[in-house]
């Protein structure tokens, strides 16, 4: 992001480069207005089209430039980067979403694109959501009426659908306090190797009891239903597995039940649910390691 | 307009007037000048318009310039001066041969910029990653690994370019390669007058439709910017265009119906802002979808509709060759094996959408755009225009990759009309969802196919029946259905065959030329067969090949004897001790691994170079100038593959002078004489061998002038030829001699027309001088869990006859391959979906093994100094290389291309349920 040239808005034919949340909450009051952050979203939608009238870029909204980690929480402002959420110094529990960082689109993508953005767009294809999931995590919602806080897994709510009212930004990601000795993996299936569409993908967390035996684990899987789902029977069943017997092993059917993959041009629904099985066990067991 | 965006470019302060939510890669090249940033997706999917931005790597088509303020931002025009490595990755990038058609370097360039920047001992693996942002579709990223390798080690470079002794066989750099490590390059779409209107097409958002124009006036009126709408009123010459002459069927603008979701019925003209404004939507046109026919079996349906009134059952052509008794000799053979195998569409994905714009100059016009095929362009523009041919000036623009899909027309019409009419240049630039809508695919093909082979490993017979889906026009479907039953046999001696093929008409968007026409999908059948047949034998599917090679004596399918320069068998025999090592290691390897298993897999293949049984010369003009320099009028347009360099160096050695003298006059139907398409691996054998001719004739009139004998050497300094022979030592000043209407001192002009025969009713005949010959070997890798495959390493054997310039061999190579792991493994377009780059795929850095490449040089007497072609033979055996390998790891034969991991995995479970495959069934 380029440095902020000066502490008030820039604004012309439509378009408001804020620099604080109450700029940023103050523009976005008009009917019909667009936010553009890191444009990697943005931009590829519209190829061949016009731009829309009224954008609110918040890319230089100094409230959602940083990562804070504090003693209860981690909070990543909305406009924090892919290459910026890689680099950071976070406990191993966010290792998932490091990794994902790292995958996401092109090393020209991560540079630029947010992780709000990327909540926000809400693709069931979108490698930031399974990691935060198995955080647990919350997103805040400013708008100029104040600031509300939800669930991530209630926030987004369906094919590219959210809870985003229109006049609100995905100014912040919260996440509560994550055991030290938690440590999650990411995984990624893709027909290359490079800048691609998961076909599925999933995040992992496991921690473990002083026995080894497993004390918590959290399972989400992405682009296999409407949007990302954490595998809540799973998860229980994972719940006291001893030392030594990996994860993998436990896996039934019933666990992947709320899943409803589709077809499309990238694979076939039936394999979905069997790469989907292949990738949970997968980064379950890279997440038991440690 | 508020205030202007200021930021620092290449290390200068600029200040622009732009709205601040344009594209920085539009305000670069719009407003700026500065056209080295390429823009190939709009959509951060391809990476070409990759810039600095505070040193951080960044698509500039998705930054709003607002973004930049107070940034610096460095180009390619900066990466010299601005950045470390920028200098040196210029260097090794030309030296390595990591350019072809140049349309990626900018941003692969400015990506290797920024990793070397941070880490300038990058392992290979650590440049993959840095690199990963960028696609390229000429080069298969090795030699781009390779020359960022040697930039971060500061590897000295020595530039070849001025080759004093012998320039045929030096790896000489590519001789129109620093402009595009410069960006100064001008594509397509780079060089666009600043007064220039542009022209959007409409076009058809159904397969099948029907239509209405409305009140196209009142739109007009209601549109600021909008200058005119152009539809088939407008046409003054044929509304017809097509590739082939006698098959010309396809409609610049369609009337009253649309036969292809993307088929363009209307066109506006107006300023650019207006042109980017538009919601398309909005324009006056009222839709009646139809009932499309997609697929081959709805097209052929007994009761399925005709597409045109004069092709009965939707068949544009059929195909065949035939000879012996295949189906007698079938029942008596040892062993036969058959099967079915389907391919899908394949998009060519050349990184430059198509672009061109065009002037009016009194009666004549004059277009500058994106081609592969200058005098296509102006013989079918000048029809639709209806004026003379000589009317129409093409002018090749750099062109950023071609493959097959710009030799038809796409902008050139539009451009030429609108210009024609509005007396304004007027520029084109597809989208790329345009481009891949409306522009030319691969073939889709369903081949059924038997073969049988004696106990002695003796092939016997050969039964091939092949549709192939043509789309809703012909292109170059009749070449498709020519040359298919040719090849289908591949190089192998094969006494009773017969193959018969079709090419089908349907509701998708033509399909046409792409590299190999058709032979890249039959080899998927024939080269897995082949392996089935060896195996049930017994027999070593290396040795078997070996076995049954076609060699310099014995018949084609055609009844054709080459005589000479048949190095099919030694490209096998290269591959062999490879083969033996991959084999056992994979063996090893499987023996300790349950999810993950290794293969290695062979396949071969020959392509005839140059059209199939016609007319194919060329004609190459080299000038000698008064100043002692030498022109050479080099109409063979270079889309990447260098014909810019191999021509030169063809025509400088048959001179008998340095190729440092010679000045490249590129393709211009007003200054290069015709030499033909570059299509059909043909122009380094064609047109190099014109200029080899003509060398020789301009050689032989110095010669003469000296009274000198064939032997003598010759130099030129000072403005004076120097002949220095056994028994004359001659010094002649040029600027002594009369020159001619071009200034010429002396000059010589000469043609090559390939030695072919028409073929008889069964296909019998000599359908091409030459054919190319090649082997690959592929080591692969299957997560059997998953269905993904992972090519370890190809090792790539090709008998090119000559190698001209081995860098440029090598690059059509590795570039081939690249295409070919594309085809085997994740390319397939669905007419109306997907049609942008990240729901198509093609290979990136990271899908792009190690290719070690053997060339082979088994001379052929017709072509300059040997030499045969390599552009499409280089892609066609990799798939089936891919797919027999995919075999020897899995025990699964690939039916249907790609193999996607879902169909690999579906292949994996009925293979492990026990029931087996749709051809092993059949088998």
């Amino acid at each position: 992001m380029g440095p902020v040239a000066n502490e008030r808005a820039t604004a012309c034919q439509g378009y408001v480069r804020a620099r604080s949340l109450s700029e940023a909450v103050a523009a976005m009051a008009g009917q019909g207005t667009h936010i553009l952050c890191g444009g990697t979203d943005v931009y590829p939608a519209l190829v061949g089209k016009p731009m829309p009238a009224r954008l609110v870029d918040v890319s230089a909204v100094a409230e959602m430039r940083a990562i804070d980690v504090t003693g209860s929480a981690v909070r990543i402002g909305g406009a924090v980067t892919w290459t910026e959420i890689a680099a950071a110094r976070l406990p191993p529990a966010f290792r998932a979403l490091q990794q994902a960082a790292r995958q996401i689109g092109s090393i020209q993508v991560q540079n630029r694109g947010t992780i709000a953005g990327n909540l926000c767009n809400a693709s069931p294809a979108a490698d930031g959501v399974p990691p935060l999931l198995v955080l647990d995590a919350e997103v805040e919602l400013a708008s100029a009426g104040g600031v509300r806080r939800m669930r991530l897994a209630d926030f987004i709510t369906g094919y590219r659908k959210t809870a985003l009212r229109p006049d609100e930004i995905l100014s912040s990601v919260l996440v509560p306090k994550t055991p030290d000795n938690a440590c999650s993996a990411f995984v990624k299936l893709g027909a290359r190797k490079y800048l691609v569409i998961s076909i599925v993908m999933v995040a992992a967390l496991v921690r473990k009891d002083v026995s080894g035996a497993i004390a918590v684990a959290r399972v989400a899987v992405g682009s296999a239903s409407e949007k990302a789902l954490r595998l809540d029977l799973l998860e229980r069943d994972l719940g006291g597995l001893a030392k030594g017997r990996p994860p993998s092993s436990v896996l039934r059917a019933e666990h992947f039940a709320n899943l409803k993959p589709i077809a499309d041009g990238r694979a076939t629904a039936e394999y979905r649910s069997q790469a989907a099985w292949q990738l949970v066990g997968d980064a379950l067991d890279q997440a038991a390691e440690g | 307009m508020g205030a202007p965006v200021a930021f620092i470019l290449n290390g200068k302060s600029v200040a622009v007037a732009a709205t601040p939510v344009s594209r920085l890669s539009f305000v670069l090249r719009h407003h700026l000048g500065h056209t080295g940033t390429k823009v190939g997706c709009d959509a951060g999917d391809c990476g070409a318009c990759t810039v600095l931005i505070d040193g951080a790597v960044a698509c500039a088509c998705m930054v709003p310039v607002a973004q930049a303020e107070g940034c610096r931002v460095v180009t390619v025009e900066g990466i010299s001066a601005h950045t470390r490595f920028g200098g040196a990755l210029q260097q090794a990038f030309l030296a390595q041969g990591a350019v072809q058609c140049g349309i990626c370097t900018p941003g692969m360039l400015i990506a290797a910029a920024a990793l070397l920047e941070a880490n300038p001992g990058a392992t290979e693996p650590e440049i993959e990653n840095g690199l990963s942002g960028v696609l390229c579709r000429c080069t298969g990223y090795r030699k781009i690994i390779a020359a960022v390798r040697d930039a971060g080690a500061g590897v000295e470079t020595m530039p070849v370019d001025a080759v004093q002794s012998a320039a045929v066989g030096a790896r000489v750099n590519r001789l129109d390669g620093l402009l595009k490590v410069t960006g100064e390059e001008a594509f397509g779409a780079d060089a666009m007058p600043a007064d220039a209107l542009y022209v959007r097409a409409i076009r058809s958002p159904y397969h099948h439709a029907a239509f209405e124009l409305r009140d196209l006036d009142a739109f007009l009126t209601a549109t600021p910017g909008l200058i005119r709408i152009l539809t088939v009123a407008d046409i003054p010459g044929r509304n017809l265009f097509g590739v082939i002459p006698a098959f010309a069927d396809q409609p610049v603008f369609a009337e009253a119906i649309t036969r292809f979701k993307g088929e363009a019925v209307a066109a506006v003209v107006g300023e650019l802002a207006a042109i980017d404004a538009l919601i398309l939507p909005n324009f006056p046109v009222t839709w009646t979808e139809l009932p499309p026919l997609l697929t081959l079996d709805q097209a052929l349906a007994n009761a399925a509709p005709c597409l045109h009134d004069n092709r009965p059952g939707n068949i544009l052509i059929r195909g065949r060759v035939a000879k012996g008794d295949p189906e007698a000799a079938l029942a008596t053979c040892d062993a036969v094996v058959s099967g079915m195998f389907e391919t899908g569409f394949v998009e060519h994905a050349y990184i430059e959408p198509e672009a061109g714009w065009a002037r009016r100059i009194g009666d004549r016009i004059e277009i500058t755009a994106s081609t592969q095929a200058p005098y296509l362009d102006r013989d079918d523009t000048a029809a639709i225009l209806g004026l003379p041919p000589e009317s129409v000036r093409i002018i090749p623009s750099a062109c950023g990759g071609g493959f097959g899909s710009k030799l038809d027309l796409s902008v050139q019409p539009f451009v030429a009309l609108a210009a024609w009419l509005t007396g304004r240049p007027v520029a084109m630039v597809y989208t790329r969802p345009e481009s891949i809508a409306s522009t030319t695919k691969r073939h889709p093909a369903r081949m059924t196919s038997r073969m049988g082979a004696n106990r002695d490993g003796r092939l016997v017979a050969m039964d091939f029946q092949g549709d192939f889906n043509t789309g809703a026009y012909s292109s170059w479907g009749p070449t498709v259905a020519n040359r298919v039953p040719v090849h289908a046999s591949g190089p192998y001696v094969v006494p009773h065959y017969r193959a018969q093929s079709r090419a089908v008409l349907t509701h998708c968007v033509p399909a046409g030329a792409f590299r190999g026409f058709g032979v890249p999908q039959t080899v998927i059948a024939q080269e897995q067969l082949l392996d089935a047949l060896a195996l049930k034998l017994g027999m070593d599917p290396l040795e078997f090949r070996i076995l049954n090679a076609l060699t310099d004596t014995t018949p084609t399918v055609t009844g054709q004897v080459m005589g000479d320069g048949v190095g099919f068998k030694e490209c096998l025999e290269a591959l062999r001790p490879r083969w033996r090592e991959a084999r056992r290691e994979a063996e090893a390897f499987n023996a300790g691994s349950t999810r993950l298993k290794r293969g290695a897999g062979i396949a071969g293949m020959f392509y005839g170079c140059g059209n199939t049984s016609l007319p194919n010369p060329s004609t190459i003009r080299i000038g000698l100038k008064p100043d002692g320099r030498i022109a050479l009028h080099q109409g063979a347009v270079d889309i990447g593959q260098g014909s810019n360099t191999v021509i030169a160096q063809i025509a400088a050695d048959a001179l008998g002078l340095p190729l440092s003298l010679v000045d490249l006059i590129p393709a211009d139907t007003d200054l290069t004489p015709d030499a033909g398409k570059t299509s059909a691996s043909r122009q380094t054998f064609v047109s190099g061998k014109a200029a080899e001719r003509a060398g020789l004739k301009l050689r032989a009139d110095i010669l003469r002038l000296a009274n000198a004998g064939p032997d003598a050497r010759l130099d030129i300094a000072d403005g004076n030829i120097l002949v220095n022979g056994p028994s004359v030592i001659r010094s002649i000043a040029l600027n002594t001699l009369d020159t001619d209407s071009r200034g010429y001192a002396l000059c010589a002009e000469a043609v090559f027309d390939p030695p072919t025969s028409p073929l008889d009713a069964n296909g019998q005949g000599s359908p091409y001088a030459v054919y190319g010959y090649g082997a690959h070997l592929a080591e692969i890798e299957v997560d059997t869990r998953l269905g993904t495959v992972r090519v370890l390493r190809i090792t790539a054997a090709h008998d090119v006859g000559r190698a001209i310039n081995p860098t440029l061999v090598e690059g059509q190579i590795e570039g081939g391959v690249a295409q070919g792991i594309g085809m085997a493994l994740m390319e397939e377009y669905l007419p109306g979906r997907g049609e942008n780059l990240h729901d198509y795929l093609i290979p990136t850095i990271g899908d792009v093994p190690r290719i070690d490449s053997i060339l082979v040089e088994c001379a052929s007497s017709v072509g300059p100094f040997g030499a045969k072609g390599i552009g499409e033979q280089a892609l066609i055996p990799t798939a089936p290389a891919i797919f027999n390998a995919i075999h020897h790891a899995t025990g699964v034969r690939v039916t249907r291309a790609p193999a996607t991991p879902d169909r690999l995995r579906a292949w994996i479970v009925e293979r492990e349920a026990g029931r087996e495959s749709l051809s092993l069934a059949l088998m």
